[in-house]
């Protein structure tokens, strides 16, 4: 179980990695947002998979699955869709200002 | 007291700029006169007790975690270089009183920088720890860069004073590195507490290279082959500062080094044929050198180099000391030591004498060129008899205090062969020989080049007269000095010199050894040796005019300038080269090297702690569906690779996001999903927002090489996560160490009140947390209002 998670959380970072690395704003962003899925869910493999033993008292007792990390996550959660929400915004912004998403025509002449 | 003698010039120094108001354009020189004068009395009165065979110290602790004390240690070298740094001192301030001009010379900055470096240089040879002697050793190498640059607004003075400073400095740290493989060795930074240990230093494996990085220190310092470059272009520094630090006492910090070190490396035979190979080498090329240059500061420059080279030769010699056996044997060469001491008592006075005068002509006359002076005899009757002196000393004529300590320096080259390699050893003495007659041509030229021959007014700028007598005393007064240590050689052996000696060869039984000079020695080899030097050297005199036209001649810069400007070339070229290739102002390529040091150091890590599971560790079921998701979730993400569509990227990215929620809903994670859930909807929706208008994504025309550079790091970091993951997993299943959720499980109802465990952590136990984190969203939305609705005053400018 854990290990055909794993192999879901490599290809999100490879793919993260890789639309990192382009020209595009937007593939930049989404970049980001795919690392960010792939720490959350990787988080959540560490500690361990149960299937339906949620985090509640009356329903699992002892047996429920690791709060912690899911308290993590949620945190997580929230910081990075504020990290987007403002990425996404700054990207549209300098479009509007510079007719242009393409980093390398952002970064203007050589030797600048 | 002794620390009072050592700091007082840096106290004294530092006053200057308070009082700086009410000393402003008058003569300070007169009050910072004192300083030098009661330093030289105050340790005047050490005598007596030096000359017993004492040793004075004082400990005072500083870092002792480090090991690193203040302690003082005054002995016989000491106390000779201490007594040098002031008398000369003495007279370089009174000297400097009448060279610089008090209206037009900034005198505070030079005061300041000559008493501390008055301060560094008694620091240097008074201290016993070697990281002491280093912070006042690199205090000298500042101290002399900065008098260098005195005259700051010349461009050959700053480029002297940056290439003794980085010359020195460069020297400085590979000594302070051999202080350190010594303390590694020995346990200890204190100079008497290494040559307690000097037996067991000799076997260890770093004694060479310790020996080697000390040296470079020392060789640096004292300009000696090939780092000798430095001290010519030292010579922009005003005069005084020329007679006092680049000729009588800094650099001879070296001399003192090497001599203090003698009994802690003297005992190995690397250690002498360095010395001795380094030395011959650095007098030949000095006083060759010193032929052709034109600048009178420039042959006194050379001539230094050159005495420093015979100085370090013979300290070689005298180290031999160690190593042959027998007490006559030993006699010979600890000659040598006394050879050395003498001798740096007398260039010190014969060279601060020259420097003095070459000071008086060019304040006199307005130039140093010998191509332009001549017939000054007449004129300046009492410079001239004072060049006589100190010249007839440079070139070893009696009965001047140069002609003794050349003739034992001929005796100490002499006696190498009775060391065991016998007559082979015959090529020394040869080759001082023959450099001892170059130095006989240079002074000669100095002598008849500027001071006989027709004098010609139309060649200066001002009138020509005798200087003011303030500016002589100092010169005569070394010049006397000179004859009387000639005609008296052994004024100062029992109080000075005996007590260096001493404290060089700690082992020699004085009884045995006797320090009598003599300035007669009766017709023996040596002496034969000076006729010849005499002979030889007016040969040479009278066929330079027939020479002076070869190449070698014509040449002023010393060929190894090229290696330095060179190499400074090409490192500032290199670095450029390197920041440039670094440097590329793309984004992408910053987050590449972040990466690839990423991925290096998780390697790295990997490979120390062998830590790396295989993955088939952690294999274990599941559940059908569970591929399916998988399955799904792996095609969309691999699918934004293709995608140019812009409105299909974003609904694939919401795909995506919709498909993590659906797993943390198979894993237990209700409110993570319900959370996930919302987030992607309403990211999808301010995606659409932004990116609405934008054009199509441009298929990106990059070159192969970058698209498989950027495949190569993104598989890297996949399977970096992957592997972290697997071993991560693993480490926990294998230990099986209590985690810390066992307290939230237990403590939620009783302590939160709640039943929801990760509800109760956010809001309970780290309510701060999340009391932050809103005020983070909060700030986000303030951001984000700004960037959609402000504008610049003026439109659009971001």
């Amino acid at each position: 179980m854990e290990l055909l998670m794993l192999i879901v959380i490599a290809v999100l970072f490879g793919v993260g990695t890789y639309l990192l690395l382009s020209r595009s704003l937007l593939k930049v962003v989404a970049s980001l947002m795919l690392l960010s899925h792939g720490v959350h869910l990787l988080i959540l493999t560490m500690s361990g998979l149960r299937e339906g033993a949620p985090p509640l008292l009356d329903e699992s007792g002892t047996g429920a699955t690791d709060p912690l990390p899911q308290a993590l996550i949620l945190t997580a959660i929230v910081i990075s869709f504020g990290l987007t929400a403002f990425l996404i915004v700054l990207a549209y912004r300098t479009y509007k200002a510079h007719d242009t998403e393409d980093l390398e025509q952002l970064r203007g002449e050589p030797n600048e | 007291m002794l620390y009072l003698a050592i700091l007082a010039p840096f106290f004294i120094a530092l006053l200057l700029p308070v009082l700086f108001r009410w000393t402003r354009a008058r003569q300070i020189g007169w009050g910072l006169l004192l300083v030098p004068a009661a330093l030289f009395a105050y340790f005047a009165t050490y005598l007596p007790a030096i000359g017993r065979g004492e040793s004075i110290s004082r400990e005072m602790s500083w870092v002792p975690s480090l090991g690193i004390s203040f302690d003082i240690y005054v002995d016989g070298l000491g106390l000779l270089f201490a007594l040098l740094i002031t008398g000369v001192g003495t007279l370089v301030v009174l000297y400097s009183i009448f060279y610089l001009d008090k209206r037009k010379e900034q005198l505070h900055h030079f005061y300041f920088y000559l008493l501390m470096f008055m301060g560094a240089m008694l620091g240097i040879v008074l201290s016993d720890n070697l990281i002491i002697l280093y912070i006042f050793w690199e205090l000298t190498s500042l101290s002399s860069s900065l008098l260098v640059a005195f005259w700051y607004d010349r461009d050959r003075s700053i480029y002297g004073a940056r290439k003794s400073m980085l010359i020195t400095v460069f020297g400085g740290f590979a000594m302070m590195a051999g202080f350190i493989l010594l303390y590694i060795e020995a346990g200890t930074f204190s100079i008497q507490g290494l040559i307690a240990q000097a037996d067991s230093l000799l076997g260890s494996p770093l004694f060479y290279p310790a020996m080697v990085l000390v040296l470079l220190g020392a060789f640096t310092k004292s300009a000696q082959f090939p780092f000798h470059i430095w001290l010519p272009d030292a010579m922009e520094a005003p005069t005084p500062v020329s007679a006092y630090l680049h000729s009588a006492t800094m650099v001879k910090a070296g001399i003192y080094l090497v001599a203090r070190m003698i009994p802690v490396f003297g005992a190995s035979e690397a250690w002498f044929w360095i010395l001795l190979l380094t030395g011959l080498v650095t007098m030949c090329w000095g006083s060759v050198s010193a032929i052709r240059q034109h600048d009178l500061k420039g042959i006194l420059a050379f001539s230094t180099i050159s005495q420093l080279g015979l100085l370090m030769m013979l300290l070689g010699i005298g180290s031999a000391a160690m190593f042959v056996g027998g007490d006559a044997m030993e006699s010979v060469y600890a000659a040598a030591i006394t050879t050395a001491m003498v001798h740096l008592v007398n260039h010190a006075t014969f060279k601060g004498s020259l420097f003095m005068i070459v000071g008086i002509i060019d304040h006199e006359t307005g130039t140093r060129d010998i191509r332009r002076l001549g017939g000054l005899m007449t004129v300046m009757p009492i410079a001239f008899t004072v060049a006589l002196f100190g010249l007839a000393a440079m070139a070893g004529l009696p009965p001047f205090n140069g002609f003794i300590s050349k003739e034992m320096f001929f005796t100490a080259m002499i006696s190498l062969q009775e060391l065991s390699w016998g007559s082979a050893m015959l090529w020394v003495p040869v080759i001082g020989w023959l450099a001892s007659i170059f130095t006989f041509g240079y002074c000669a030229l100095m002598l008849f080049r500027t001071f006989t021959g027709e004098f010609k007014r139309f060649n200066f700028d001002q009138e020509v007269h005798e200087a003011p007598i303030g500016l002589l005393i100092s010169p005569i007064i070394l010049g006397s000095l000179v004859l009387l240590l000639g005609l008296f050689p052994n004024l100062m052996v029992p109080s000075l010199i005996e007590p260096a000696v001493a404290s060089i060869l700690p082992a020699l039984d004085p009884e045995l050894y006797s320090f009598r000079l003599y300035l007669w020695h009766g017709f023996n080899m040596e002496l034969w040796m000076s006729i010849g030097v005499i002979v030889f050297g007016v040969l040479l005199y009278r066929s330079l005019p027939g020479v002076s036209g070869w190449w070698f001649f014509s040449r002023e810069r010393d060929p190894l300038n090229k290696l330095y400007d060179g190499g400074l070339d090409a490192l500032a070229v290199g670095s450029e080269k390197v920041t440039g290739i670094q440097m590329t102002g793309r984004l992408r390529d910053y987050l590449a090297y972040m990466l690839i040091f990423m991925i290096g150091l998780a390697t790295y890590v990997f490979f120390r702690s062998d830590s790396l599971v295989a993955p088939s560790a952690i294999a274990g079921d599941a559940p059908l569906y569970l591929y399916g998701v998988a399955f799904l979730m792996i095609l969309a993400t691999v699918a934004l690779l293709r995608i140019k569509d812009r409105i299909s990227f974003i609904i694939v990215l919401g795909v995506i996001g919709l498909m993590v929620s659906l797993l943390f809903t198979i894993f237990s994670g209700q409110d993570l999903a319900l959370t996930q859930l919302l987030v992607e909807t309403v990211t999808v929706i301010l995606l659409l927002l932004a990116f609405r208008r934008l054009p199509e994504i441009t298929p990106e025309r990059i070159p192969v090489f970058s698209r498989i550079v950027k495949l190569v790091i993104s598989s890297a970091v996949a399977i970096g996560v992957f592997l972290v993951g697997v071993s991560a997993f693993h480490f926990r299943n294998e230990t099986g160490f209590a985690s810390i959720s066992d307290f939230f499980k237990e403590n939620t109802y009783e302590l939160g009140g709640g039943k929801n465990m990760v509800n109760v952590i956010l809001v309970d136990f780290r309510a701060l947390d999340t009391l932050l984190e809103v005020l983070v969203l909060g700030i986000v939305g303030l951001a984000i209002i700004m960037l959609v609705k402000h504008r610049f005053k003026g439109g659009e400018d971001v």
